[in-house]
């Protein structure tokens, strides 16, 4: 009873969705204020049944209902809680539940936080998400409906690949989805822009703050799947440029471009076209993202459909949005403007300098991505990009936009003088530079790729300091006074950066100094890797919730520090005999320990990985500081005070 | 004048930059495909020597083998109608098995023996390497073709 209450409520959702983008659009273009209150209050009726049909299946998968086809080919009764409801997400029609369910929350939110637009740019605005809502419900009812039922009912579910039955299951899709989906409403905000021929400083602001709640929503969710992939796959690798790896990377580089394109287009006035059309391709990215991992394309653990029909939805789908976006764009661009005038040096053509070189290298991961697949597809055999293209563009693509990283923040707006910048910046480069020549020998050996990457590093934390100290001496007041009075989005934007540098130190120096020792070892015997001696004890027998394993017992030594012990464990779960490693990991601020379990070999002894990382949770660190600086930049009354007038006027 | 030649200077910059960007670029990106070869077409001498590429098929049954005491390994990869000796070192994915399919990337010595430096399984049971599938379909035609044709002389170097 309750999935086909679920089923009728998406069924509901679908025709809300509808009367949303139709009664908008028509009362925009009518300028019938009835009409778009009507697109309002059924996007709102949208959110409401989408939820429900998003409760429906959660239920269903609560109760384990194996009359329902999605939750027997996706969970059994064994299975923890908190797997079963990760589950709902586990396969590819709730993924796409989750997909329309948070497209439709979003859409809620606009509805909630949009009184003070315009009336018809808001109505636009929320025409546009209706449509797209359209697109994914429509693909979900008719070709991978969840609620399908299995008659007669299964005894029992097939459960969830045991690679997923991880808390990292439970965060990093919705959280990653949150990021994609979001984007939407940056998509949405430069179709509105375009249809009404008008892009207003005040609209721009208002995307901003959405713009980067997304790319928060996009760059933790990243960062807990990078790092879910260190642990997991026993490796211990941090990034493997996997097609489905890139095709969130897309979205972020350009996600974060729009971002910083936003900031001149709300303060200057200018950047205008090229705002609306980094906002297309954040979103088009998305949805390609979506298509990359969800059409079967690609065979990896993100998969799961090879249904060609649903990639073909997906596929048109994907050309009908792009290519209406963009012939629109053609169309209406030169009515938006072009906006306020800069010079050569200015901190304008720094940000326009940075946001080409993001679009530049998400162009590259996409040669990289897609050129395979277009190979394939068109039969002319297939070839793989390994990491090695990925490693050899990607860093030289950067750098200058490292570089202009430091200088940014110092330049002036429209018009900027260079020996000026160079002079305040000296200190900055010298002390960057010193220190990057000498850390690496102090690290233990020289080496010129770790030297580049600190330099990169320092020069982002050293300019960051000098601007921080020029705010310090223009106020006389202590510095507890000055941190505190310190604009919220200027604050933000340091630790953003910063972020950056950290997660350049530890991607530079894990790379630099990382020990990897893959060994054959009998129990009893000890290895000396770096100046840590493991001794491998033995293994033992044990279960869990739903899995058989194999521990191995490790004592770590290291110099007159107290001896530890790691665990790694060689899992096999009873539905089906996939083996599964899980890594042990002594994690710490300057390196961590990681050993797995490779497979057993004759004599009892076993083939065991174990590695040293460096300095490799600074990359995670660095992406929540980058994190934590959108959210500080979000604090800053300054939007919200604003904001609240314009309400508070029109009222 | 003067920044009219100042803006045209900056674009010419620019667009110079960017073609060596690209240039750059598209080089990497030659020089570091990997192309894929069936086990057949690596026995009849289509793969390069010297030059990483992929190969893929099915783990033979019984063919494994370890050393007593390294991680060395033998193998054979075979697409049903042609098999290839794999020699590895290090730790198998979880999921390598006997008689199930498997990619794995290297070099082809001049003794037709291929040196793996990377040996690739699927992260799930249910399906098998993209790649290793394209094998065993590729074999199953040219089986086929080799049926049909089999009164003309073999034509093969």
């Amino acid at each position: 009873m309750i999935p086909e209450l679920g089923h009728f409520s998406l069924i509901l959702a679908l025709a809300l969705a509808v009367m949303q983008s139709g009664f908008s659009f028509k009362g925009a273009s009518a300028n019938q204020p009835v009409l778009m209150s009507i697109g309002i209050s059924a996007a709102r009726g949208q959110f409401i049944f989408s939820g429900l049909a998003f409760l429906s299946l959660a239920y269903a998968f609560y109760t384990s209902d194996f009359s329902v086809l999605y939750v027997a080919s996706n969970s059994n009764v064994a299975l923890p809680l908190q797997y079963k409801l990760a589950a709902i997400w586990g396969g590819h029609e709730g993924s796409m539940l989750l997909w329309a369910m948070t497209l439709s929350l979003w859409t809620m939110a606009v509805t909630l936080f949009s009184r003070h637009l315009p009336e018809q740019f808001r109505a636009r605005l929320i025409g546009t998400m209706g449509l797209i809502s359209v697109g994914f419900l429509v693909f979900i009812l008719f070709s991978s409906n969840p609620f399908d039922r299995l008659i007669p009912a299964a005894m029992d579910g097939r459960s969830l690949n045991p690679l997923l039955q991880d808390p990292g299951m439970v965060f990093h899709p919705p959280v990653l989805y949150m990021g994609y989906v979001g984007f939407s409403v940056a998509f949405a905000f430069a179709i509105a822009a375009l249809l009404g021929g008008e892009l207003n400083p005040e609209w721009a602001r208002w995307t901003r703050t959405w713009t980067t709640v997304a790319w928060i929503f996009l760059t933790v969710g990243i960062a807990f799947g990078s790092r879910w992939a260190y642990y997991e796959l026993g490796w211990g690798g941090w990034w493997f440029w996997d097609a489905v790896e890139n095709a969130s990377f897309m979205p972020w580089l350009v996600g974060t471009a729009l971002i910083h394109s936003l900031a001149v287009t709300e303060k200057r006035d200018a950047f205008k076209m090229w705002t609306v059309l980094l906002a297309i391709f954040a979103f088009s990215l998305s949805l390609l993202g979506t298509f990359l991992v969800r059409s079967g394309v690609l065979t990896s653990v993100h998969a799961f459909a090879s249904d060609p029909t649903r990639g073909l939805f997906i596929l048109i789908f994907l050309g009908l949005v792009i290519g209406g976006a963009l012939t629109l764009f053609a169309i209406r661009a030169p009515s938006v403007g072009l906006g306020g005038k800069f010079g050569v040096v200015s901190r304008e053509s720094f940000l326009l300098s940075n946001n080409v070189v993001m679009v530049v290298a998400a162009g590259v991961v996409m040669l990289g991505t897609l050129y395979p697949l277009f190979l394939d597809a068109l039969g002319m055999g297939k070839i793989s990009v390994g990491p090695p293209y990925f490693n050899l563009v990607f860093v030289p693509v950067m750098t200058p936009a490292i570089f202009m990283m430091g200088l940014a923040i110092f330049a002036r707006w429209k018009n900027a003088e260079l020996p000026a910048l160079m002079v305040r910046l000296k200190w900055a480069f010298l002390v960057s530079v010193v220190s990057a020549l000498i850390v690496p020998s102090v690290m233990g050996e020289w080496k010129p790729m770790v030297s580049f990457g600190l330099l990169m590093a320092f020069w982002v934390i050293a300019s960051a300091c000098v601007s921080l100290l020029d705010r310090f001496k223009t106020n006389s007041t202590s510095l507890l006074n000055t941190i505190i009075d310190l604009p919220k989005a200027y604050l933000g934007m340091i630790v953003a950066h910063m972020g950056v540098a950290v997660f350049i130190i530890g991607v530079t120096l894990v790379n630099g100094y990382g020990k990897e020792q893959d060994l054959r070892m009998t129990p009893g015997q000890s290895v000396k890797v770096d100046s840590f001696t493991f001794e491998f004890q033995g293994i033992s027998q044990d279960t869990g919730p739903n899995y058989m394993t194999t521990k191995g017992h490790f004592i770590v030594t290291h110099g007159n520090g107290t001896p530890f012990t790691l665990e790694p464990e060689k899992r096999s779960y009873d539905q089906d005999s996939m083996p599964m490693t899980e890594a042990a990991i002594n994690p710490g601020l300057i390196r961590d320990l990681y050993v797995s379990l490779g497979e057993p070999l004759d004599q009892g002894a076993w083939a065991v990985r174990i590695y040293i990382k460096p300095f490799v949770q600074w990359i995670w660190a660095g992406c929540l500081m980058m994190a934590a600086g959108g959210i500080l930049a979000l604090l800053d009354p300054r939007y919200r005070r604003r904001n609240k007038d314009k309400q508070g006027a029109s009222l | 004048m003067k920044a009219r030649h100042k803006r045209l200077a900056f674009i010419v910059a620019g667009v110079i930059a960017i073609l060596i960007a690209a240039a750059l670029i598209l080089n990497a990106f030659q020089s570091n495909l990997v192309f894929f070869f069936t086990p057949t077409q690596v026995v009849n001498g289509e793969a390069p020597q010297n030059v990483n590429f992929r190969i893929g098929g099915l783990v033979e049954q019984g063919s494994l083998k370890r050393a007593g005491n390294s991680l060395a390994i033998e193998f054979v990869v075979t697409d049903t109608v042609k098999k290839i000796n794999v020699v590895y070192s290090g730790i198998l994915p979880d999921l390598f098995r006997e008689g199930k399919g498997v990619v794995a990337q290297g070099k082809l010595d001049n003794k037709g023996i291929f040196h793996a430096d990377n040996v690739l399984a699927k992260h799930d049971e249910n399906y098998m390497p993209p790649e290793a599938a394209e094998a065993l379909k590729r074999a199953g035609t040219i089986n086929q073709q080799t049926g049909k044709t089999l009164v003309l002389p073999d034509t093969k170097p």
